[in-house]
Parts: C-alpha cells; sequence; structure tokens
C-alpha cells in the first residue's frame, strides 16, 4: 500500500499521461 | 483527508492526481479554476480522459464520506463510458461499504439504472423503488426512484 500520494502539478499533462486513467484534481488551500 | 491509507491507496490506485493550490500555484489555479469554475476549496474533481468533469466534491468532508464520494465519482466514468457492468458493481460497493453515508443513496439510485441500462430490464428500476422503501426512504433519491414503483 502507497503512504503517500504523488501530485503532479499540471493538469493538461497529467491528463495526456493518464491515458484511459482518471485523473482527481485537488484544488487547495490547505498548507503544502 | 489525504491522511487516511485507505484514502491514499485508493487515489493512488485510481487516479493521476494533480494539486493545484491556491497561493503555491497562483496562475495554474486561476487558469484550471476558470476552466472548471472551481470557486471554493477544498474542491476535488474527477476528470476523465477526454477531459470531461464526471463528479465534483465541494468542501472538506471526513475520511469515510470522502472515500465514498471517489468511489462514487469512479463510477459515474465507468457510467458515462456505457460500461454499465463495471458501473454498477462500483455503485453496490459504496451502498455495501459506506452505507450511512450520502453517496449511498445516490449510489443505490445508479445502481438500479446501470442494472437496467445494462439488461434494458424496467423491473430493475422497479426494484430500485422498491429497495427505497427499505432503505433511504427520506433521501431525495427515493423520490427520484419513486416513479419506478
Amino acid at each position: 500500500m502507497a503512504n503517500d500520494i504523488t501530485w503532479g502539478r499540471d493538469f493538461d499533462a497529467a491528463l495526456k499521461a493518464a491515458k484511459d486513467k482518471l485523473v482527481l484534481i485537488d484544488f487547495s488551500a490547505a498548507p503544502m | 483527508m489525504y491522511t487516511d491509507p485507505r484514502v491514499v491507496e485508493f487515489v493512488s490506485r485510481n487516479f493521476t492526481p494533480v494539486r493545484v493550490h491556491v497561493k503555491e500555484n497562483a496562475d495554474a489555479f486561476k487558469k484550471l479554476g476558470e476552466r472548471f469554475s472551481a470557486q471554493w476549496t477544498p474542491t476535488t474533481l474527477i476528470v476523465d480522459s477526454t477531459g470531461t468533469e464526471r463528479h465534483r466534491i465541494e468542501g472538506f468532508l471526513p475520511a469515510d464520506d470522502f472515500l465514498s464520494q471517489l468511489m462514487l465519482g469512479v463510477a459515474k466514468a465507468a457510467f458515462a463510458r456505457q460500461d454499465y457492468a463495471a458501473a454498477e458493481r462500483l455503485y453496490r460497493e459504496v451502498v455495501e461499504r459506506f452505507p450511512n453515508t450520502d453517496a449511498a443513496a445516490e449510489s443505490q439510485y445508479w445502481t438500479g439504472v446501470s442494472r437496467y441500462r445494462a439488461t434494458n430490464d424496467a423491473g430493475a428500476l422497479k426494484a430500485t423503488a422498491q429497495a427505497f422503501t427499505q432503505r433511504y426512504r427520506d433521501s431525495t433519491w427515493a423520490k427520484k426512484a419513486s416513479v419506478w414503483a
């Protein structure tokens, strides 16, 4: 089991890389 | 909400995750926020490979509620690509695993619709209406299903 999420920053790049996978976008104001 | 190991595992397994921070990534937040009409944080979107939004979660939710919403979104995406067998299985899983969440009543409704789409058997809708007489009777989804009784 993964113990952390590896977040991308570029939606268009993520969409291209995702192929048939879904993209989850987190619009956040939480401390990074 | 992303600290719960079940959420971390589900996100890692099902999604390519992108985080856009309102301050740290202000330009991207403005651009992508306008594109998807995200007007509040946290807003979580599930987007399919065509770039189409399939589900939206606005505001904070406790882990069970958040996870059930993520599963609901994956089910909606399966429904949208007309994979009704997968959609039915995923909607049913939401009801079974998270029966006390808001996502459960909605998922119970769409379980029936998915079965109907897969089989063209109107009995699936009737059975769903019947199910709403037992569970989630006060939900909006029960009202929507009542026409099938």
